[in-house]
């Protein structure tokens, strides 16, 4: 009855990156045990290592150096193995190696050194290189809760620390009830076009364009469902509640790969569903996706929500976690912008290249918040920044800098992120939207060069603590940010051979 | 001797009764326990619907689906009590209103 696939069908040259952390993480699961309390940083290195390893196979699969398997569909088409996912990999793996360096003092600063924090690190990376890669909604909905639970349990890594178990909790419960959106969502796809595999909801949903209205109304309701389930992951207005919160509470080297990773997987798995799979779901004779409107609204909701609550912060997390919120509905605007058709690969292009850049800038910002902060959690305020140039002239320049990128400013990623974002708005008819994109860009300059006058400008004792590995992630952050902005052929290149494997 | 036939209509709009009162629950309730309850319904609602929609199209994937949303729904009520215990053991309180530490 059943044919029993063979090994060489699943085509898993093509998925090694992603699969040989997974059995990696496994193994370092197992390993960790016998690794005494005070070698932790055995782990650590064993951790790092295996994200080096598949960071580099992935770097060579995105540059095609190496083209390993047969063809981009692996394990009968639940896997996608093509530029996007490996563009996604490496802005995971790039994260998830920071966020190690960042993690380890950290961790013996606040006494919890302990094994379980690299492992489950691992399965979020993995969590959201799946994600990137999927090409079911089966696939998609497992790997958003591998991302999901183990944030769940980093961001309540402090315990008893009060503070860290509140949000956890918070960011648990609002996460369930996003994940309980999301699969409502995938029922009603499915419900309207009979498989859960994004290839064949696609090719369903040209028939539903022009079918009968109640299934039309069935897709719909569905697509906004997932809308909503994706929407809590990537803090889009107006699921953005938690975000301020956990930030704040959650221990910061969790928050400075947390904030990136989640948005990474977030936006692939939205490029996936929206820019994919249902791209081409229009309304009676609309020649843009039924959806459109709805996310363009979002993202210029949430840009402008994020930006101007931000101004009004003094806790440092608290303002970075609002100004990730903007910088979510920035990317926002690509995702709208794929639902025209003959955008959808460059709205895809303009989300990874945007990505990359976020992941070097954000994980440097919080390595610096790192740095500031004291045993007790304190010492991340604004006014902690007063006269940081003085004392530590370096940590200063390279916060200069990520403060720079996220503004946007030339020669910086942040800007060349924008750029293709902005100009993935303009090809697909989207001025007003890149209009607001670019007003609220300007009004966040005022948060992020505040910081920047307070450091060089204000008077004020400084109190840092800069181990190696951190020290070393900053440059790291530094030197991609500035890199990329002053070389921005690196990264068109790299998204050049960006095509979604099916859609537009 | 034939089973006499429910329409998938009717499983879909139970379904969906299940959900809404899925979500009132997580909006209405302050334990955090009931809150957890009520997740766990809107995503039993979803496998209703997964189900009747299965039968519907004659096809395996919203089974298969079914499957995973259990096993994961398992995975999260781990990590979840977990949680609950520990916000007991230092607040002495699971009510979820007592978590207001942040401010803006």
């Amino acid at each position: 009855m059943f044919e029993v696939p063979g090994l060489g069908d699943l085509n898993v040259a093509a998925t090694l990156p992603v699969t040989l952390l997974a059995f990696g993480a496994c193994l370092f699961l197992l390993v960790d045990l016998f690794i005494p309390k005070d070698r932790k940083y055995i782990t650590a290195w064993l951790t790092a290592a295996g994200i080096g390893v598949s960071l580099v196979l992935s770097l060579l699969m995105l540059t095609g150096v190496i083209t390993w398997g047969d063809g981009e569909e692996a394990f009968f088409g639940l896997f996608i193995a093509d530029q996007f996912s490996q563009a996604v990999n490496v802005a995971a793996l790039l994260t998830a190696l920071l966020g190690v360096m960042v993690a380890y003092n950290y961790l013996d600063k606040i006494d919890r050194q302990r094994g379980e924090y690299y492992y489950l690190l691992l399965f979020t990376t993995l969590g959201v290189m799946f994600m990137g890669a999927s090409g079911d909604l089966v696939t998609l909905f497992v790997s958003l809760e591998l991302l999901s639970i183990p944030l769940y349990i980093l961001s309540g890594f402090r315990w008893p620390h009060e503070e860290s178990e509140e949000s956890a909790m918070k960011y648990f419960i609002l996460g369930a009830f996003a994940s309980g959106f999301l699969v409502y969502g995938i029922a009603l796809i499915y419900g309207a076009t009979g498989t859960t595999s994004l290839t064949g909801i696609w090719e369903a949903t040209a028939d539903i364009s022009s079918g009968e209205t109640s299934t039309k109304f069935l897709l719909l309701i569905g697509a906004g469902m997932t809308l909503v389930g994706l929407g809590f992951k990537v803090a889009a207005v107006p699921f953005h509640m938690w975000t301020p919160d956990v930030y704040q509470g959650a221990p910061t080297s969790v928050v400075a790969y947390m904030s990136v990773a989640a948005k990474v997987g977030g936006f692939a798995a939205l490029v996936r569903v929206f820019g994919a799979g249902i791209s081409n779901f229009a309304l009676d004779g609309d020649t843009t996706a039924a959806w459109q409107d709805t996310i363009w609204l979002i993202a210029a909701f949430t840009m402008i929500l994020g930006n101007f609550v931000a101004i009004a912060q003094s806790e440092l997390k608290r303002l970075f976690g609002y100004s990730s919120i903007a910088h979510a509905g920035y990317m926002l605007i690509a995702i709208a912008a794929a639902g025209s058709a003959g955008v959808t690969d460059e709205a895809a292009r303009a989300v990874a290249i945007y990505l990359m850049a976020y992941a070097f800038t954000n994980v440097g910002v919080f390595a610096v918040i790192i740095a500031l902060e004291k045993k007790d959690m304190s010492g991340t305020s604004i006014d902690n920044v007063k006269g940081l140039a003085t004392s530590q002239p370096l940590l200063a320049a390279a916060m200069t800098l990520f403060m720079f990128s996220l503004t946007g400013i030339p020669l910086t990623a942040g800007f060349v992120g924008k750029w293709f974002v902005f100009k993935s708005a303009m090809s697909a008819d989207l001025i007003p939207v890149a209009v607001i994109g670019v007003l609220t860009s300007l009004v966040s300059a005022f948060y992020y060069l505040r910081i920047v006058w307070y450091m060089y400008f204000e008077e004020g004792e400084t109190e840092t603590d800069l181990p190696r590995p951190l020290a070393w992630a900053i440059t790291i952050s530094a030197v991609g940010t500035l890199v990329l902005g002053v070389v921005p052929y690196l990264l068109s290149e790299m998204a050049n051979e960006i095509t979604l494997a099916f859609g537009g | 001797m034939e089973a006499s036939e429910v329409s998938v209509e009717l499983y879909v709009l139970l379904s969906a009764v299940l959900f809404i009162m899925g979500v009132l629950g997580v909006l209405l309730r302050r334990n955090a326990i009931l809150v957890f309850m009520s997740v766990e319904l809107m995503l039993n609602a979803g496998n209703l619907a997964l189900a009747a929609f299965a039968r519907q199209w004659g096809n395996g994937d919203g089974h298969l689906m079914v499957f995973f949303v259990m096993t994961v729904a398992a995975a999260e009520v781990a990590v979840g009590l977990a949680l609950i215990v520990a916000i007991f053991r230092t607040k002495q309180s699971i009510n979820i209103d007592d978590l207001h530490m942040f401010k803006d």
